[in-house]
C-alpha cells in the first residue's frame, strides 16, 4: 500500500477523534478518551456518546456514500463532471419533504416522503435510460439534467407558498445540513451493502472505461454490471440525502483528488473512497459546528468553501 | 474455428453484406478489404458477437455467439478496435493488463505473473520504454501498439482487428503485421480490415474483398489480390510493383 493510502486510512479515525472533541462545549482530550471507553464524568459520556458520536457517525457515513456514489457516476458515465446529484435523487427528496412539510406531516411522514421523491426520481432516470441494448449514458445526463431542473422549479414553487416560519426548516432538504442527523444506522447499512456490491466489480469497472464495446470483447456483462453498480449509487446517494440533505462536492471532489495522486484503478478507488469522503464530511462537520460557535453552520456550506477552490484548482492541474 | 453462414447485415436500413459464408481456420490470417463504408466494421462486431447480424448464424468452435457466455467468448474471441476512449488514468502496463480480465479468476484475486507477459508484449511492440508512462498521454501510434499489445496478452483463439495498421509510421507497421503473423503461425485464427493491399498479400493468406452490392469474392491472396480485382475494388487505377518476396501495389 502506498504511504499516502495508509495516510486516507489513518484519517478515518484521526477525522472521528476530532469531532467528537469539537463542540461548543470544551472538553479536555483526556476527558474525551475516558468517556470514550466508558469513564469519565456522566455529562461528558452524555456529550460524547449522545450527541456527537451519532453526528459524527452521521457525517463520515454521508460523506463516504456521496463520495463513492460519485466515484461510480463517473466511471459508468463516462463523464468527470458527475456527481451523485446528477441522478435527480437530492431533487426528488427535496420536493417530497417540503410538499409533506408544506402539507403539516410529522417529521417521519416528511421523511417517507423524502424516500418517495428520492425512489421515484432514481426509478425516472432508470426508465430513461435503461434500453434493451443496455445503459445509455447520455440519456442518465440529460433525463437527470432536466428532471433537476424540474424539480429545482416545484422547489421554488413551494418555497414560495410556504409561510415564512417553515421556510428555515426547508432550507435543511437545499442546503445540506447534518444538525438533524442522529441515527445513522440504516446509512452504514446501505454504505457497507453498496460498498461491497460495487467492490465485486472493481475490476470490470477499471474496464469499462475502455468503453461498452471494449468491456464486451473483454468479457464483461456491461449491462448487468452498469445496472448493479447504477443501483448501488443511487442506493448511496438516497441514504445520504435521506441523512444530511444534499451535501455539494464530497461526491464531486474526492475521487478526482484519489485519482489525482494516482489511485485510478477501482480495486483501491472505491475504498479510498469512503474513507477519505467520510474523513473529509466528518472533519468539515467539526469545523461547521466549531468555526463561528454557538453558531452552526450547515456543513454543505463548508464543503463547498473547501470543495469550490479544490475543483477549480483540480481543473488548472487536469489538462 | 470461426464459422459465418447466411450472415447479412444491414446498417440504417441499408443492407451491406448479403448471405455471407465465412470459416476462418486456425492458423489462418484472412485480411478483409474494401472501400470506405462497405460494411467491414460492421461485419466485424457481427463476427464479435458485439452486434447481432441481421440474418444468419455465427458460430465458434461450432457454437452460436449468442450461446456463448461473455467471459467464454473473451477466451475464443477478441477484437481491436478502430476507435476507443484514449481517457484511461493508468500506466500503459496497466492498460495492457486488462487484457488479462477473462482470464483472472476473481476481482478479488488478480493473478500476479502476467506482468511479466505484458512486459514482454510491450517490448515485442517497442513500447518497452512507456511502460510506466500514463497511458492517455501516449502519441496515437503508440496507443495503437498498446492496444494491440493489450489484445495479444487478451490471447484470444481468434483474433478479429479493425485498421490494426492506423496511425502507424512503416518501421511500426512492420513491427505489428510482424507480431500478427507470428500468432497465426503459432495456431491462432486472424482476420483483419486493412486498407494497405500490399501488407495483405505479404503477410495475410486469405483475403475476402467487400465491394459495395454486396458481392464478397474470397480466397488466397495469391489468387484474389490482382491489379484488375482491385482496382475494380477501390475504382482507381492500381499499378502492381514487384520486389523480391513482396508484390506491392501502388494507385495511379
Amino acid at each position: 500500500m502506498k504511504p499516502s493510502a495508509w495516510l486516507i486510512v489513518l484519517a478515518v479515525p484521526a477525522s472521528l477523534l476530532w469531532a467528537l472533541w469539537q463542540g461548543s462545549v470544551d472538553i479536555p482530550a483526556r476527558d474525551l478518551l475516558s468517556a470514550l471507553g466508558g469513564g469519565g464524568d456522566e455529562v461528558t459520556r452524555e456529550i460524547v456518546w449522545g450527541l456527537r458520536a451519532p453526528r459524527a457517525l452521521s457525517a463520515f457515513v454521508c460523506g463516504a456514500l456521496l463520495a463513492l456514489a460519485g466515484a461510480l457516476l463517473q466511471v459508468l458515465l463516462r463523464n468527470p463532471l458527475a456527481d451523485p446529484f446528477i441522478l435527480g435523487v437530492s431533487g426528488g427528496a427535496s420536493v417530497g419533504a417540503l410538499a409533506a412539510m408544506l402539507a403539516g406531516a410529522a417529521l417521519a411522514l416528511q421523511h417517507l416522503f423524502a424516500l418517495a421523491g428520492a425512489a421515484l426520481a432514481a426509478a425516472a432516470i432508470f426508465a430513461f435510460s435503461l434500453r434493451p441494448s443496455g445503459w445509455n449514458a447520455y440519456r442518465v445526463v440529460l433525463a437527470g439534467a432536466a428532471l433537476s431542473a424540474g424539480f429545482g422549479a416545484i422547489v421554488s414553487l413551494l418555497l414560495t407558498l410556504a409561510p415564512a416560519a417553515q421556510v428555515q426548516g426547508m432550507l435543511f432538504w437545499l442546503l445540506g445540513d447534518l444538525s438533524g442527523a442522529k441515527d445513522p444506522l440504516a446509512a452504514w447499512v446501505v454504505l457497507a451493502l453498496a460498498a461491497l456490491a460495487a467492490q465485486t466489480q472493481a475490476a470490470s469497472l477499471d474496464i469499462l472505461t475502455l468503453g461498452e464495446d471494449k468491456a464486451r470483447s473483454l468479457g464483461v456483462a456491461v449491462t448487468s454490471v452498469q445496472t448493479l453498480v447504477f443501483v448501488a449509487a443511487a442506493a448511496a446517494t438516497m441514504a445520504a440525502v435521506l441523512l444530511g440533505g444534499a451535501l455539494g462536492f464530497v461526491g464531486l471532489v474526492v475521487p478526482h483528488l484519489l485519482r489525482l495522486v494516482g489511485y485510478y484503478g477501482h480495486r483501491a478507488l472505491l475504498p479510498l473512497s469512503v474513507a477519505l469522503g467520510g474523513s473529509f464530511l466528518a472533519a468539515a462537520d467539526a469545523l461547521a459546528r466549531s468555526v463561528a460557535a454557538p453558531i452552526e453552520l450547515p456543513a454543505g456550506v463548508v464543503t463547498a468553501l473547501i470543495g469550490v477552490p479544490t475543483l477549480l484548482y483540480l481543473l488548472l492541474k487536469l489538462r | 474455428m470461426l464459422k459465418a453462414s447466411g450472415l447479412s447485415i444491414e446498417v440504417a436500413g441499408r443492407s451491406l453484406i448479403e448471405g455471407l459464408a465465412l470459416e476462418v481456420e486456425r492458423g489462418q490470417c484472412w485480411a478483409l478489404l474494401g472501400r470506405n463504408g462497405t460494411g467491414k466494421t460492421s461485419l466485424l462486431f457481427a463476427l464479435a458477437g458485439l452486434r447481432r447480424p441481421h440474418r444468419g448464424v455465427i458460430q465458434i468452435e461450432g457454437r452460436p455467439l449468442a450461446d456463448t457466455p461473455r467471459r467464454e467468448l473473451a477466451l475464443r474471441l477478441g477484437i481491436l478496435l478502430q476507435d476507443e476512449p484514449a481517457d484511461f488514468w493508468g500506466s500503459t502496463l496497466d492498460y495492457v493488463l486488462l487484457g488479462r480480465f477473462p482470464r483472472s479468476r476473481t476481482a478479488f484475486a488478480p493473478d500476479t505473473d502476467p506482468r511479466e507477459q505484458a512486459q514482454r508484449l510491450l517490448v515485442e511492440l517497442e513500447l518497452a520504454e512507456h511502460l510506466t508512462q500514463p497511458y492517455r498521454t501516449l502519441s496515437g501510434g503508440e496507443r495503437q501498439r498498446a492496444r494491440i499489445a493489450q489484445l495479444l496478452m487478451q490471447d484470444p483463439d481468434c483474433l478479429l482487428l479493425d485498421e490494426p495498421l492506423q496511425h502507424l509510421d512503416l518501421r511500426h507497421q512492420l513491427t505489428v503485421m510482424q507480431a500478427l503473423a507470428a500468432r497465426a503461425r503459432a495456431g491462432r485464427a486472424l482476420l483483419m480490415v486493412l486498407h494497405e493491399p500490399t501488407a495483405a498479400a505479404r503477410f495475410c493468406d486469405h483475403a475476402l474483398l467487400l465491394y459495395h452490392a454486396g458481392r464478397i469474392p474470397q480466397g488466397p491472396t495469391n489468387e484474389l489480390l490482382t491489379q484488375e480485382n482491385l482496382e475494380s475494388l477501390y475504382q482507381c487505377r492500381i499499378e502492381p510493383v514487384s520486389a523480391p518476396g513482396i508484390q506491392a501495389f501502388i494507385p495511379r
